[in-house]
């Protein structure tokens, strides 16, 4: 007889138990994510913010509120300003010849081939090559007086070609790193949402005589455009934050100028450089100032991802 | 046809040429750099130049750090992303969706560009030198947890779960015994991944990391900083710090790019 209330408290709190942990475990689970997203990724944006209204430095005890006037000696400064046209030089250089090819080889791809995972493993070679690694190596290559690339193209007559030290040779040879590493990645990515189109949609058009171009320009294109615009954004964003390559260049170029300036004349440096450059490389260790332009960099950022979000909603409206 | 192949191959060569030139060059003396033509295959000092790594650089300690910074941070992020996206694709709870949108979304944040306050943030831990400041902020990321949802959703039987949960078995239970042996096969390819991008990153062990106690790739580029522009060494350095990747990467490839393939078709 008294065993039986025994029996159901137990019971009771067993599916008080059950309910707690059935509610509560879900949060548990993804919280770790966001816990870190917000320490190490929320946090340290937003604080930019309020670090570049201070004058502050890595050195100094106090920092001090001084409104937006590290906005102000930003606007006039014109090593910024060279960063900037320097990032958008480089990024459009990589960008859009690496997209258009990247289409070109998924479209090459996506067929019946054989050899068709050596093909995509040497593809992604060079995205696992590491940062560094690639710099040397194509630093190696665009040597002036011993490269390989001033040789092949002595045949043609040129070469002899100071890579590192103009303006526009230095932005190619970072640009050709850049495509390097990242076209067949970017390939395998666009491979992917074209195998997704129907095959039926292909064997309709060539019955029709639809030439192989035409295919590629009338169906895959607008079929996989979702695609196009994400590795757009992603590449955008990726492009506006350019630094590892054009450090290492500077340095293993061998063409003089400090860590970070990119050159002697600033000629190849980024914004993201430019960064760096203001709050660890040189003796200022201005962190206000640098993070003043980390925050107009971000202003940048938002301002591309949106444009392309613009073009995403015309491209669904085009489509439906 | 015939064209396609050409192409892909041609394609395949200038992948491959640059990491093959590294290692002739790496294998040379620094006066063969100057014969025209350009030596094309390999020579017999890969060794001796290997030696003048170690000795120029802590390329020892760099190896070690490398391998437990990306080691652990390869073991937290499958165990980590597991975890979420077995909430994400299996659990029901409010507000799953939304998250979820959240997360995808976290992956277009530039969060490089928050390098100063990070910094500041581990000045105030106490962490600028060590692999914790490389370790933790990278415990587990937007990818992966995208990366094992999308897995989970697909191949994980809900049945299962539903049998394990009639048995008496808690949330955690379920995970530990059902979920963790059925996404073996996707982890293990996000640990490869995981494991490769975090050997070879750069800037931020750069930032926060002293040169006497480096990683691989901040003493690579020690190497290829130098006055003298010593090549050859730069490229022996980048040939035992990446290559064994490289290598691993070309055996294990069909499965990586499969997994590359699968998080990039997006919902």
């Amino acid at each position: 007889m008294s065993s039986l209330p025994l029996a159901v408290t137990r019971r009771r709190r067993r599916s008080v138990r059950h309910t707690l942990d059935v509610r509560v475990s879900p949060y548990a689970y993804v919280a770790p994510f966001f816990l870190l997203f917000c320490a190490f990724g929320i946090f340290p944006l937003v604080y930019t913010a309020w670090v570049s209204l201070h004058e502050w430095t890595l050195l100094s005890e106090t920092q001090e509120f001084i409104g937006l006037d590290n906005y102000s000696t930003l606007l006039s400064d014109e090593y910024f300003w060279n960063a900037t046209f320097n990032t958008l030089s480089i990024g459009v250089l990589s960008t859009v010849p690496q997209l258009a090819l990247a289409i070109w080889l998924a479209h090459l791809l996506n067929r019946r081939l054989r050899f068709q995972t050596l093909f995509r493993i040497s593809l992604l070679l060079p995205n696992v090559t590491s940062v560094v690694a690639v710099v040397v190596i194509f630093s190696q290559l665009f040597g002036r007086d011993f490269g390989i690339i001033n040789w092949i193209l002595s045949w043609f007559g040129a070469g002899g070609i100071d890579w590192a030290a103009g303006t526009a040779t230095s932005h190619v040879a970072l640009s050709v790193m850049i495509m390097w590493r990242w076209t067949g990645y970017n390939a395998l990515i666009f491979l992917a949402a074209m195998q997704a189109v129907p095959r039926e949609l292909y064997e309709a058009a060539t019955i029709d005589g639809a030439s192989n171009f035409t295919q590629l320009r009338r169906i895959t294109i607008p079929m996989i455009r979702p695609t196009i615009v994400f590795v757009v954004i992603v590449s955008t964003i990726g492009a506006m934050q350019i630094i590892a390559e054009p450090m290492l260049f500077g340095q293993s170029s061998g063409s003089g100028g400090g860590i970070a300036t990119g050159g002697p004349d600033r000629q190849f440096q980024t914004l993201a450089l430019f960064v760096y450059e203001q709050g660890f490389a040189n003796s200022a260790f201005d962190f206000g100032y640098a993070s003043a332009a980390s925050w107009l960099m971000f202003v940048a950022v938002v301002i591309a991802a949106a444009v392309n979000f613009l073009i995403i909603r015309r491209v669904k409206g085009g489509l439906v | 046809m015939r064209l396609r192949y050409l192409t892909l191959i041609a394609v395949a060569f200038f992948s491959a040429f640059p990491l093959y030139y590294s290692v002739v060059v790496a294998s040379r003396h620094n006066s063969a750099l100057a014969e025209v033509p350009p030596p094309l295959i390999p020579g017999g000092n890969f060794f001796a130049n290997v030696a003048r790594v170690f000795d120029t650089v802590p390329f020892g300690l760099a190896l070690l750090n490398s391998l437990i910074v990306a080691g652990s941070i390869a073991v937290a992020v499958m165990f980590l992303s597991t975890l979420a996206g077995f909430a994400f694709a299996k659990l029901k709870f409010r507000g799953r969706n939304v998250l979820l949108v959240i997360t995808v979304a976290t992956m277009m944040v530039p969060a490089q560009l928050g390098i100063i306050p990070l910094y500041m943030l581990m000045v105030k831990l106490e962490w600028t030198g060590t692999n914790y400041a490389l370790i933790v902020p990278a415990l587990v990321n937007a990818f992966g947890v995208f990366f094992m949802t999308q897995y989970l959703t697909r191949a994980l039987p809900t049945e299962l779960l539903e049998a394990g949960r009639v048995d008496g078995c808690t949330t955690w239970g379920l995970f530990w015994h059902v979920v963790l042996p059925a996404a073996r096969p996707a982890a293990a390819v996000l640990g490869m991944l995981t494991f490769m991008s975090a050997w070879n990153d750069y800037f931020w062990p750069l930032v926060v990391l002293n040169p006497d106690n480096p990683t691989v790739q901040v003493a690579l580029s020690t190497l290829a900083s130098g006055y003298v522009n010593d090549y050859v060494l730069g490229l022996a350095g980048t040939a035992i710090g990446t290559l064994p990747l490289v290598a691993v990467f070309a055996l294990f490839g069909k499965q990586i790019i499969g997994g590359i393939m699968q998080g990039a078709v997006k919902g």
